[in-house]
Parts: C-alpha cells; sequence; structure tokens
C-alpha cells in the first residue's frame, strides 16, 4: 500500500477530506440511482401483478 | 417504413421488440452489475490506496479516479440518449425512446458527480471552489441540457410525442456539445492567469493509468445495468395488457 | 414557394402591426435591464465600460427569448398553425420565415437601439462598430435557435419558462463571441476572426434550425 498506516490512509497528508467526500459523493449518488431504479422496478411489477390477477 | 430498414440486420429489429428486450436485458443484467462491482471496487481500492501519489498534487489527485470517469460517462450518455432518440424516431421503436429516457437521470447523476468532483478538486489545486475553468463551465452547461431535456419529457404528457420531442432537443444539444465545449476553452484561455489544466494527463505511469481505466470501464457497466434495469421498468409500465408479460415467469411466480 | 414564404411574412407583420405593443415590450425590457444594471452594480465609468459588452449582450439574449414564446403560440391556438403545415410547401419555408419576421420585429431594432444603451454603459465608441455588427449577426442566430425551442413547447403549458431553460445552454457559443468581439473591438483589436465565427454560427443555424423546427412542430 502507498500509505504508511490506516491513519495515513485516512488524514491523505491534509487531502482526506477533498479525497473523502469526493469518493464519497460518487459512490453514494450512484447507488441512490440503484436503489431508486429498483424501487422503481418494484412497483411497477406489483401494479403489473395487480393487473394480471383482475385479468385471471 | 423507412427506406433504411432493408439495411438493417435482423437482430436490430429484434431488439425493438420490449419482449426481446425484456428477456435478454434480464439475462444481461447480473453480469453487467457484477463487472460493475469488481471493477469499481477494484479501481477505487487501487486509487486510494496503492497508485502512487501525484508530484505536483499530492494525495488529492486521487480525486480524478471518480471525477474522470463521470465526466467521461456524462457526454457519452448524453450522446447515447440522442441516438437512440434518433433511432427511435427513424424506425419507430418504442423501446429506443425507453432507452432514452432511461439515459436521462443517469446521465444527469454523473454530470452531477463531474461538477461537484471539480469543484472539490479545486479547493486544494486552487484555492477556492469554484474557477471557470473551461471543463467545469462546459460541465454546468451540460447539466442545464440535461435538466432541459428532462423538464421538457415532463412537460409533455403523451409519451410517444414525448419521446420525439426529446430526441429532437438532445440531437440539437448533441450537435452544439463540441461548439460549447470549443468555444468555452477559447473563452477560458482569454482569461485564465495559470495553464493548469484540471485533468492534465502527463504521461502517466501504468500504477496510475490502470485504475482509471478499470473505473471507466466500470461506469460503463454501472450505466448498461441502470439503463437495462430503467428500461424494463418501463416496458414493465407499458406492456401490462399483453399476454407475453402477464404470464411471464417475474409475473406469475409470486 | 417564395410567395408563400412572402405571404407570411406580410401577414405576420400585418399582425404585429395591429398589436404594437408586443413590438414595443421587449425592446423596452432591453433598455430596463441595461438600466438596472448601473443600479445594482456602479454607476461608475471605469467599472461599466469593462462589463458593457457582456451586459449587452446579456440583455439581448434576454429580450429576444421573451418574444420568442409568441412565435408560434398564436397561430396555435387559433389553429391556423396546422393548416399553414398542411400547406404544400415544405415546413422549414414557414419557419424560416416566421424567424425572419421576429428577427425583424426583434433582432433588428436591438441593432439600431444599441448605440443609445452603449452610451449609457460608457462603453468606448470606436467599439461601437463592432457592437452593432455583432449584434447585426448574432440576433439572427439567436432567432433561429430560439425557433426550435419555440416549436418544441408549442402547446405545452408553462412554456416561456421551460423554452428559456431549453435555449439558453445553445446560446453559450453565441454570447461567448459576440461579447468578445465587442470587447476587442473597444481597445482597437482586429475583429474579423470573431465575426467569420459568428458568421459561420449563423450559417449553421439557417442550416439546421429551421429543418429541426419544422419537425418539432409537426409533433
Amino acid at each position: 500500500m502507498f500509505f504508511n498506516s490506516l491513519e495515513d490512509l485516512w488524514l491523505m497528508s491534509g487531502h482526506g477530506a477533498f479525497v473523502w467526500s469526493c469518493y464519497g459523493l460518487f459512490v453514494g449518488l450512484l447507488a441512490l440511482n440503484v436503489w431508486h431504479s429498483l424501487s422503481q422496478r418494484a412497483q411497477a411489477l406489483k401494479q403489473v401483478r395487480a393487473i394480471a390477477r383482475r385479468v385471471k | 417504413m423507412s427506406s433504411l430498414d432493408w439495411r438493417m440486420p435482423r437482430w436490430f429489429h429484434q431488439m425493438g421488440s420490449p419482449k426481446w428486450f425484456y428477456e435478454w436485458g434480464g439475462r444481461l443484467q447480473p453480469w453487467f452489475a457484477l463487472a460493475a462491482l469488481i471493477l469499481l471496487a477494484w479501481g477505487m481500492i487501487w486509487g486510494l490506496a496503492f497508485a502512487p501519489a501525484d508530484y505536483q498534487q499530492g494525495n488529492s489527485f486521487r480525486i480524478m479516479y471518480v471525477h474522470v470517469p463521470a465526466a467521461i460517462l456524462s457526454q457519452s450518455i448524453f450522446v447515447t440518449m440522442a441516438l437512440a432518440g434518433a433511432i427511435g424516431i427513424i424506425w419507430k421503436m418504442k423501446v429506443a425512446f425507453m432507452v432514452a429516457r432511461s439515459c436521462i437521470a443517469i446521465g444527469a447523476t454523473f454530470t452531477a458527480i463531474a461538477l461537484l468532483t471539480g469543484a472539490i478538486w479545486g479547493k486544494p489545486t486552487w484555492g477556492t471552489y469554484w474557477v471557470w475553468d473551461a471543463r467545469l463551465t462546459s460541465t454546468l452547461v451540460l447539466l442545464f441540457l440535461y435538466a432541459g431535456v428532462m423538464a421538457l419529457h415532463q412537460a409533455i404528457s403523451e409519451s410517444q410525442t414525448a419521446g420525439k420531442a426529446t430526441a429532437i432537443l438532445a440531437l440539437v444539444g448533441t450537435i452544439n456539445i463540441p461548439i460549447i465545449k470549443y468555444s468555452v476553452e477559447w473563452w477560458n484561455t482569454l482569461h485564465q492567469s495559470s495553464s493548469f489544466s484540471l485533468t492534465e494527463k502527463p504521461t502517466m505511469p501504468a500504477e496510475m493509468y490502470v485504475p482509471l481505466l478499470l473505473m471507466v470501464l466500470g461506469s460503463y457497466c454501472l450505466f448498461a445495468l441502470l439503463v437495462l434495469m430503467r428500461t424494463r421498468t418501463q416496458i414493465l409500465q407499458t406492456q401490462s395488457q399483453t399476454k407475453w408479460l402477464t404470464q411471464h415467469p417475474d409475473i406469475e411466480g409470486v | 414557394m417564395m410567395g408563400f414564404m412572402l405571404t407570411i411574412i406580410r401577414r405576420d407583420l400585418l399582425l404585429i402591426a395591429r398589436q404594437p405593443a408586443e413590438l414595443i415590450n421587449p425592446l423596452v425590457f432591453f433598455v430596463l435591464v441595461v438600466a438596472l444594471f448601473p443600479l445594482g452594480v456602479s454607476p461608475e465609468a471605469s467599472i461599466l465600460s469593462q462589463t458593457a459588452a457582456g451586459v449587452i449582450w446579456v440583455a439581448a439574449m434576454l429580450a429576444t427569448l421573451l418574444s420568442l414564446e409568441l412565435l408560434f403560440k398564436l397561430d396555435h391556438e387559433d389553429g391556423s398553425l396546422e393548416q399553414l403545415l398542411l400547406a404544400p410547401y415544405p415546413g422549414w419555408s414557414l419557419v424560416l420565415a416566421k424567424v425572419l419576421v421576429h428577427w425583424l420585429v426583434s433582432g433588428l431594432p436591438l441593432v439600431l437601439l444599441s448605440p443609445l444603451i452603449a452610451s449609457m454603459l460608457f462603453l468606448p465608441s470606436q467599439a461601437l462598430p463592432s457592437l452593432m455588427l455583432s449584434l447585426l449577426v448574432g440576433t439572427p442566430t439567436l432567432s433561429l435557435l430560439g425557433a426550435i425551442g419555440a416549436a418544441l413547447v408549442t402547446g405545452v403549458r408553462g412554456g416561456g419558462m421551460l423554452l428559456t431553460l431549453l435555449i439558453l445552454p445553445l446560446y453559450v457559443p453565441v454570447i461567448i463571441f459576440g461579447a468578445a468581439s465587442v470587447a476587442a473591438g473597444a481597445q482597437g483589436l482586429p475583429i474579423d476572426g470573431y465575426m467569420a465565427l459568428l458568421g459561420a454560427m449563423l450559417v449553421f443555424a439557417l442550416m439546421i434550425t429551421p429543418w429541426a423546427a419544422s419537425a418539432a412542430l409537426k409533433l
């Protein structure tokens, strides 16, 4: 590893806040997208199932 | 029907069938998910903990590993969106319009990530959170373009018309993107005192370059996954009256 | 087809002549925006003259946007737009005719008003030719690009605001080079390059926008 310790990894010689917030944004916003896509699908499935049951 | 029809191979028209897309999309999804997870995790860990620090910027340059992929994706997704819309108009494919619509939110997200990470990167590099840097300004304009497409889509209630209208807007926007980039870059060199570029890519050693590649590939896989998911959801929403869907294992196997 | 276009041009000009308020409002807006600027920033000549080029161009853009919404709206509302599109002439000729009227009524007056505005903002007088020339070449481009937006939001509620959102990103190159040419003119530098670029943008817009706008109208 480039850093000598986990603490060094966290602090990144003073730039820690910037780097970690950026990675957090990347992961966070994309995870939000994935979650939203999943919940959209779940809702649509519920509706189609309701229609399918009525048709039967 | 367009006169271009006879030239297009069968698989092209097959893709336009909602049933076919739903099936194959569903089969491909897990693979894209796996690839995205592995590539992004690997890329981020490498970029954060194993790549050497930059000579000039120190550790803050690691932001590049999320900023650059986001910027690349923000532009490719816009072009993809416009292309999908064009296919929808020319070949009258509903699925193409659905794909275009799926692109809007994903592309806007990547653009926002590029913008925010770019601004945060600016602080340790240039001392301020916002600089009218050519790339950041162009990215801001791109975000406005996405916002415009989103707003237009929501304003038109009939989905077929909405698809066509946003396709026209996306196409006009795509033609404009290089013009906008050129003019903003030109404007920037006029006013910029320093010549440092935010994403300067000098010849990078492999240890620095490979994680970037991993991140870009992983981001594309994630994009593919999200487009498949969202398009299949739209298929669910619009095909609820069809037999193939109501009898599909996804629906019946409750 | 020329006859068709001339008929449209004459008809639209006549309609506007009956309601001159539509003609005057954007111009008043233009002058107002420019007048508000010193009130909000500073009345000092040194500060105003530096930003004058940009302020005038932004004000011109906003004034153009104001009048764009009406480009197709009135004809759409009384059903005549549909009839015109059914005419045996290409849709882009209709768009071109209407854009010409729009420019004659909003862009051209801006060009003619610009010396007055320039003096209000203490723009150096040697910048005046470049100001008028850049506006002359740039405002038609603004009208053309705006026509695409106007066509897309025809019949949509809240179209005005949406139109602005859609069009402004497309205006970025025009405003960059328009304002830059005026700034260069103020310093006595040559403006041929800027004019060439603005001219190229105009030609490009002339080729693409009537076609795109008519496609949008037919939706």
